[in-house]
């Protein structure tokens, strides 16, 4: 019988150099719906992603991706299944010397012996789902952030992957971009059958196309829950990040020695 | 007395500790360095298997470089027949100028100053894209999409490098000894019929030319790999790459400089 779960990360600790940035999390992506791991900038989300993807092993606890447990697969094992995962980076990482029409045919013709017309057929289908058939011929520095982010979406999907992740697919982008974006997630997600990963801060726009979501802080899960349940909350720290409260339990001062002492008033009193 | 001691034992301390440090690294970038070049050895077979690719890294670090190679070893030749000719004159063997044009730049100018400005031209390119190519999360991009980069990106830029070096030096050569023919037998009226004769009984092929061919070989190697080391272990920020583009050319200058001692030594030794 198939896993219901495409990954499952069990009691995962990572750390970069001594400062742990991960420090035990448990996290399962059901196939077929799209999850949404939140929290602040630098607590850890992408370390997350770089996890799942197997470009970074944890220091602790075990990492499953389709059943398989990822700090136990070789380096040819592991490009294997990287072929069942697409990544959309932050801003895109499009490979800048080759035009949108040749990033997007990359995975094809690199994993694949397809005739070069049915890889233009592809390229094309997948570059029509992002609206961006159109595009196919111009060059990465001629498009803007939205198109560049849909353009690695495109490629992300290429090889019709199970797994897509998506690292801040909705960072600097303009509210119609925005909207485009996330609606594309959602249906990619639908009607490709896929699982999507999305980290993400932004609130508004990933609670409406969510399953289920992950908060990360402090190198743990805080909450989880559905869209609603999130919104419903009156966890302080989950409050603050949902309605963008300036002070709450992640504090507006990064920690500093009184105020008075620093200005040397201090003294003065004294 | 005994603070003082302490405040003694502490700076020791600090001083070993750091000198111990400062060797760690110097030895890890030494192993991680060699796996580098190990691992783009092993994954040479994308870059032989997949012409195409090292062809297309070719025209950009060779084909691109020659108007720079041309000019420049132009340009030297010319120089070479000027000073040349002065001094031979001197000693009243002028057709000797030949000679002197061509095995100053067969066995020493042609593979060293076409190895620097390879340096400087072609090997800052290759660090500056690999660097940003790792800043802007492409190098990790392609890891994610499940080729190897080393295999796809490196392997064909280092033998694109190490297979346009030697023809760029020979070119360099060719059109220095022009330089030196315009300068020596057109412009100062040497005797044409003893530069050309005089040059070809005195320049041997395995000596001269293959020994020069083999130095640019080894500069190639020596250029393209440290160009590709700095580029794909650049901080991935700007003053990164650029702090990586700078050490590329100082960095392999250096290597040149030192491998062309080491050469001569060996090759040049006891040849009259």
């Amino acid at each position: 019988m198939q896993n219901d779960n495409l990954v499952e990360i069990e009691d995962v600790a990572f750390g970069y150099g001594d400062r742990l940035v991960l420090k035990g999390i448990n996290l399962t992506a059901k196939r077929g719906q799209v999850i949404a791991i939140m929290g602040s900038s630098g607590c850890g989300k992408t370390t997350l992603l770089r996890l799942i993807g197997g470009q970074i092993k944890p220091g602790q606890g075990e990492v499953r991706v389709a059943g398989e447990s990822l700090s136990q697969l070789n380096q040819r094992s592991l490009y294997r299944l990287r072929r069942k995962m697409g990544m959309l980076f932050q801003f895109g990482a499009l490979f800048t010397d080759m035009s949108v029409f040749d990033n997007v045919a990359f995975q094809l013709r690199e994993h694949t012996d397809l005739p070069e017309d049915a890889i233009r057929d592809l390229v094309l289908m997948k570059l029509h789902a992002v609206g961006l058939r159109g595009a196919a011929q111009m060059m990465p520095s001629e498009l803007s952030g939205g198109m560049a982010r849909r353009v690695a979406l495109a490629r992300a999907i290429a090889l019709e992957p199970a797994l897509v992740m998506f690292d801040e697919p909705f960072a600097g982008l303009d509210p119609i971009s925005l909207g485009v974006t996330g609606n594309l997630i959602r249906r990619l997600t639908d009607t490709l059958g896929l699982t999507s990963l999305v980290v993400t801060h932004d609130v508004q726009e990933s609670l409406k196309i969510v399953d289920y979501v992950y908060f990360v802080s402090e190198g743990v899960i805080v909450a989880e829950g559905t869209a609603d349940d999130i919104l419903a909350s009156d966890l302080p720290y989950v409050h603050q990040f949902v309605h963008g409260e300036a002070d709450g339990p992640v504090p507006f001062h990064y920690p500093a020695p009184p105020y008075a002492d620093d200005l040397g008033l201090g003294r003065l009193r004294a | 007395m005994p603070m003082i001691l302490d405040w003694g034992a502490c700076v020791l301390r600090q001083a070993i500790e750091n000198l111990g440090n400062r060797t760690l690294e110097g030895v890890w970038r030494i192993g991680y360095a060699t796996r580098f070049f190990l691992a783009i050895l092993l994954h040479s077979g994308t870059a032989f298997r997949r012409f195409g690719l090292t062809i297309r890294e070719m025209y950009f670090s060779g084909v691109l470089s020659l108007i720079i190679i041309l000019v420049s070893g132009l340009f030297v030749g010319m120089v070479l027949g000027l000073q040349g000719y002065e001094t031979l004159q001197t000693y009243g063997s002028e057709e000797a100028l030949g000679i002197l044009v061509a095995l100053s730049l067969v066995r020493e100018l042609g593979p060293v100053v076409a190895a620097l400005l390879f340096a400087s031209r072609a090997g800052s390119a290759i660090t500056a894209e690999i660097g940003l190519m790792k800043a802007t999360e492409q190098l990790s991009a392609m890891e994610m999409m499940a080729v190897d980069p080393i295999a796809r990106v490196v392997a064909p830029r280092f033998w694109a490098g190490v297979i346009s070096m030697p023809l760029l030096a020979a070119l360099f050569s060719a059109t220095g000894i022009f330089g030196g023919y315009l300068v020596g037998v057109q412009l100062i009226g040497v005797d044409e019929g003893s530069f050309w004769s005089q040059m070809r009984s005195a320049v041997d092929f395995e000596q001269d030319i293959l020994n020069g061919v083999i130095k640019s070989v080894v500069f190639g190697v020596a250029i393209t790999a440290i160009a590709l080391y700095e580029g794909y272990d650049a901080p991935p920020t700007a003053e990164g790459v650029s702090g990586a583009t700078t050490r590329t050319v100082v960095a392999s200058s250096l290597a040149v400089l030192a491998l062309d001692f080491v050469l001569t030594a060996f090759m040049f030794r006891g040849l009259n």
